[in-house]
């Protein structure tokens, strides 16, 4: 069975005034149907872009892309910007985080619905109108009927993006793409969303593509997760690995910066150093070096591959220390030592 | 909804007597001709000016005249009598009204249809020749003063002075009950002109406009959806942008229902804004004050037409 | 840990609604908080967590007098200062700060950071001398972590995580004895929001300063805080210290608001029975009667719908206002704890 969506060295460098941003430079992936892909990083990760330049909506005048994007065997990046379109909304959906800008405030939310289903299928408004209705009650929403004829603003945080669902899966698109979905809402809304988001994928056996910088939400609703750092995947693995055995320091300094519920209160947070590089002046050899507590000399010089790690060629590691030393690291830093202390037992006890 | 509107109504009568009464003050305190004298003609002898003083009622105080006139005005909707030729006021104004209001809801359309396309397409194309060269133009037409590019084009185009004989000079306006065809082509000048300010105003507002719109949020999402991109310019992006545009336009063309002075003037068209000029050249204190009181009307109405339309436009609006 | 340094009593804020043609009437009120009674005490952090609506933000504008109360009242240091005069509030000031969530548009642009973190010093009239003030700044920058040669810099040429240090400084400033921040970390990256906590939490300890930490997110607050207050509609629905609370929560909202958080731990969140409230929270204008999250509580029964329920003190130690708290088995079936142990 091969992929519906492959992504290969995909690359989207801006021409701007100040440089070349490099917004994504080299990230490689693939979703498989009925999939669920978490992709996790920071600001200025290229999570978005990437995903975006998938779908087409990041064709400006200054984008420079390079690689390959196939969806179900039809490459993405050169094809037609018609092609594109028609794609997009029909076979690959996309929501995005903040549902209350990212819908048409002078438009009833019904019409909204109906123009999704009219732009890519022959169909009268009335029957249009009665399919939005139905897909207004499948995302949960009280009174569909009623509802079809209310404004965003009318509707609260929660039912806009259930909306925003819904007119996204109207057409029964294959792949739906989640852009921060739950970001801007209240933490039992977001428990609402996931769940809605995870039934209806089950249910229309569809691949998601989910992008978030919770490393929470993605425990929960994905089968496998990519992190991503300055552009590139550092890590891709499954669920599972990713959270139990992970394997590039970035992860770890993710893991281990953030409070959680299921660790001791007092439990130190550990932040990461340094802040994101600039995408225009990326540094040399590892683009995560200056922030990583375990740099060796190498490290700033030579840039490491996304390769897989010995047992498993499902996990796939850009870092160039051995997956050896990760392991001994990351077992120290799981036991509560501080990175400084793990480096200095590890790498510079001798495996590097 | 209706509770504003009536809110609104009764500010309107509140602002119509405010200004009624400053406009009495400015004339009485201002120095400007005795309009007894200027009635009275070349040689006026003392007796004559103060038998037409009293005719006209200006031997008696400020408020008294202040009073009857605001007395004929509300009980009998008259405007009095122009102090220089006698003629009823509402009679006089009535009757220029339809040139005033054909030459600004001629221009009215012409600006609003060259400012909307022209605004669009420099937004689509941003920094295209078309684009440069439009905004350029814009700037052109909004630092030219309107009787220049009137003196202009009779210069260039009016078929008695002109150079190109196209179309008709000043002072060919007539009536559209009279000659619907020369009411067009003698309006078709003067709409252009007047427009031409207004039209490059408004295309560089509606460009600024859809640019920031087309970069917002719900933009992002109707191509997302797979709209045709003309769609997504023209009902998402337009229908958002074009909002400013439409409060400018009510406002404006409540200001030129006043009578737009010197477009009139200079082609020649007998509106109510050539009635104004001259009633303040003549001292003329009913005609004044009825011009005045007609422009203001006009300007406080369209304002509320404005913010009711506004509600119309954009739902998350309400009034209570 | 001694004595309270505010107290609050009763506090309640309504924000009228009006309509009319001529004369404005009131017809309804938003009731964002409705009754609100807790201390903050001396050297603790105080969180408080509560979704859209529920009133925290305002409750925090309350303290601070950038609002004035409806009724009840506020007690800052021995001292009511629930109805004082502008000019009266003025030098309370100098006494309590707030940090705000957005750096981007939390700070002028059109001012330098030197001149917004002296800012304070220049309104009370403080550090007049030549130089003082500008030593005074630097001294503040280096605390928090910034480049004090950086005096001169505008905010947007300093990064997210730096403008919140800024505004930290800024807060710093009159050496408060109160600080409330308003989600100081939720428009920040992950790898940002821990240095941020972390400089928080030292600066607290080494000042000894009160610290009010109002927060959506459950976990941030839980890591931050001594106790921990709940708000839902505009009322206070548990008060606890944290470890009760997040161990043992009682109130059925704060159940489904832990049950509701992603972890990040995948076994975990496998084995969670999730127990989130259906539907969305009432209005404000309109709250339900009597125990207001009535209509969307999994354990509502007849006296719910009729007796208001109070603030009181349930076995686990934390006050509680609820007839049917959770018992032990529900609390950890909703933290997933149950087959974890």
């Amino acid at each position: 069975m091969s992929p519906l969506l492959e992504v290969d060295d995909l690359r989207v460098h801006f021409e701007t005034e100040d440089g070349l941003v490099k917004a994504v430079d080299g990230v490689t992936f693939s979703v498989d149907n009925g999939k669920v892909l978490g992709i996790v990083g920071e600001s200025g990760s290229g999570k978005s872009v990437s995903m975006l330049t998938v779908m087409g909506l990041s064709r400006a005048k200054n984008a420079r892309i390079s690689g390959a994007a196939r969806f179900d065997g039809q490459d993405l990046i050169s094809a037609s910007r018609e092609d594109l379109r028609d794609l997009r909304g029909n076979d690959i959906a996309m929501i995005f985080q903040d549902p209350l800008s990212s819908l048409h405030p002078f438009y009833k939310v019904g019409r909204q619905l109906v123009e999704a289903i009219q732009a890519h299928k022959y169909s009268s408004k009335a029957e249009a109108k009665e399919r939005a209705i139905e897909f207004l009650g499948m995302v949960g929403i009280p009174d569909p009927r009623r509802r079809f004829d209310n404004y965003p603003h009318e509707f609260s945080g929660g039912m806009r993006q259930r909306a925003m669902i819904a007119m996204a899966l109207i057409n029964e698109p294959r792949l739906l793409i989640a852009d921060e979905p739950t970001t801007a809402l209240d933490v039992t809304v977001q428990a609402q969303i996931l769940d809605l988001i995870a039934r209806l994928q089950n249910e229309l056996n569809m691949a998601v593509v989910m992008i978030t910088h919770d490393l929470g939400v993605v425990a929960e609703v994905t089968d496998h997760i990519a992190v991503m750092y300055a552009g590139r995947i550092v890590e891709h693995a499954d669920k599972r690995d990713i959270f139990r055995a992970p394997e590039h320091p970035y992860t770890w300094g993710l893991l281990q910066s953030i409070p959680r519920l299921d660790r001791a209160r007092d439990e130190p947070l550990v932040p990461i150093p340094g802040r994101p590089p600039s995408l225009i002046t990326l540094p040399t050899g590892c683009n995560f070096h200056p922030r990583c507590p375990y740099v060796r000399p190498r490290h700033r010089e030579v840039d490491p591959r996304l390769e897989p790690v010995p047992d498993d060629p499902g996990h796939r590691v850009a870092c160039l220390l051995a997956s050896d030393t990760r392991r001994r690291l990351w077992q120290e830093l799981a036991a509560g030592k501080q990175p400084e202390e793990a480096r200095e037992e590890i790498v510079e006890g001798g495996l590097a | 909804m209706s509770a504003y509107i009536i809110r609104r109504l009764l500010w309107v009568i509140v602002l119509l007597f405010l200004v009624s009464a400053i406009t009495f003050v400015i004339f009485f305190a201002l120095p400007s001709a005795d309009p007894a004298q200027l009635r009275a003609g070349r040689q006026p002898n003392p007796a004559l000016v103060e038998a037409i003083r009293h005719r006209l009622g200006l031997d008696k105080p400020i408020y008294v005249q202040y009073y009857r006139y605001m007395k004929g005005l509300v009980l009998h909707f008259d405007f009095g009598y122009s102090y220089q030729n006698n003629i009823s006021v509402k009679q006089q104004i009535f009757d220029r009204l339809p040139a005033t209001a054909s030459l600004a809801i001629g221009a009215a359309v012409v600006w609003l249809i060259i400012g909307i396309s022209v605004g669009t397409i420099s937004a689509i194309k941003r920094r295209s020749m078309f684009d440069r060269v439009a905004m350029g133009g814009a700037l052109v037409g909004i630092s030219a003063p309107v009787y220049w590019l009137g003196l202009l084009s009779l210069y260039l185009f009016a078929n008695d002075i002109g150079i190109i004989k196209i179309f008709p000079g000043s002072g060919s306006y007539v009536p559209l009950s009279q000659d619907p065809s020369k009411w067009f082509t003698s309006l078709i000048l003067p709409w252009f002109v007047l427009a031409a300010s207004f039209a490059a105003f408004y295309a560089r507002l509606l460009r600024g406009n859809l640019i920031e719109v087309m970069s917002e949020d719900y933009i992002r999402t109707a191509r997302a959806k797979g709209l045709r991109e003309r769609r997504v310019v023209l009902r998402h992006g337009i229908r958002s942008a074009i909002t400013p545009i439409v409060t400018a336009a009510g406002l404006d063309i409540g200001i030129l229902l006043g009578g737009a002075i010197l477009t009139e003037s200079v082609f020649n068209i007998p509106g109510v804004g050539r009635l104004a000029f001259d009633s303040i050249q003549n001292s003329d204190l009913p005609m004044i004050q009825g011009t005045v009181l007609l422009g203001a009307f006009f300007i406080v109405l369209m304002n509320l037409v404005v913010d009711v339309a506004y509600a119309f436009i954009d739902p998350r609006v309400r009034y209570s | 840990m001694s004595e309270p340094l505010v107290e609050v009593r009763d506090l309640v804020k309504h924000f009228p609604i009006t309509s009319g043609i001529l004369i404005q009437r009131q017809v309804g009120a938003v009731h964002a908080v409705d009754g609100v009674s807790f201390d903050v005490m001396r050297g603790e952090t105080l969180g408080i967590v509560g979704e859209t609506g529920c009133g925290k933000s305002t409750t925090a504008r309350l303290i601070t007098r950038l609002l004035e109360p409806t009724s009840g009242t506020v007690h800052f240091d021995g001292k009511d200062i629930s109805h004082l005069k502008p000019g009266q509030v003025k030098p309370l000031r100098k006494e309590m700060q707030m940090i705000f969530q957005d750096p981007y548009s939390s700070l002028n642009p059109r001012k330098t950071v030197g001149s917004i973190i002296g800012e304070p010093f220049r309104i009370h009239g403080l550090k007049e001398g030549k130089g003082e003030r500008k030593r005074s700044v630097q001294e503040l920058m280096e605390q928090v972590g910034l480049n004090p040669e950086h005096f001169n810099r505008y905010p947007h040429e300093f990064s997210g995580g730096q403008r919140q240090r800024i505004g930290v400084a800024r807060a710093l400033a009159l050496r408060p004895k109160l600080i409330i921040a308003d989600e100081p970390v939720s428009a920040l990256d992950v790898s940002i929001q821990a240095q941020i906590l972390n400089l928080l939490r030292d600066l607290q300890r080494e000042l000894g300063i009160t610290l009010v930490l109002i927060a959506h997110d459950l976990s941030v607050v839980r890591h931050m805080s001594d106790r921990v207050a709940v708000m839902y509609l505009g009322k206070i629905v548990e008060l606890a210290d944290s470890e009760t609370l997040y161990t043992q929560p009682r109130h059925p909202y704060t159940g489904a608001l832990l049950s509701a958080v992603p972890v990040p731990d995948p076994e975990l969140a496998a084995s969670r029975r999730r127990q989130i409230p259906g539907g969305d929270v009432p209005s404000p204008t309109n709250p339900p009667p009597a125990c207001r999250f009535h209509p969307r509580c999994p354990k509502v029964q007849d006296l719910c719908r009729t007796e208001e329920p109070l603030l009181s003190p349930k076995d686990s130690g934390a006050l509680v206002a609820c007839h049917f708290p959770l018992t032990e088995s529900e609390a950890a079936e909703r933290l997933g704890t149950a087959e974890h142990a």
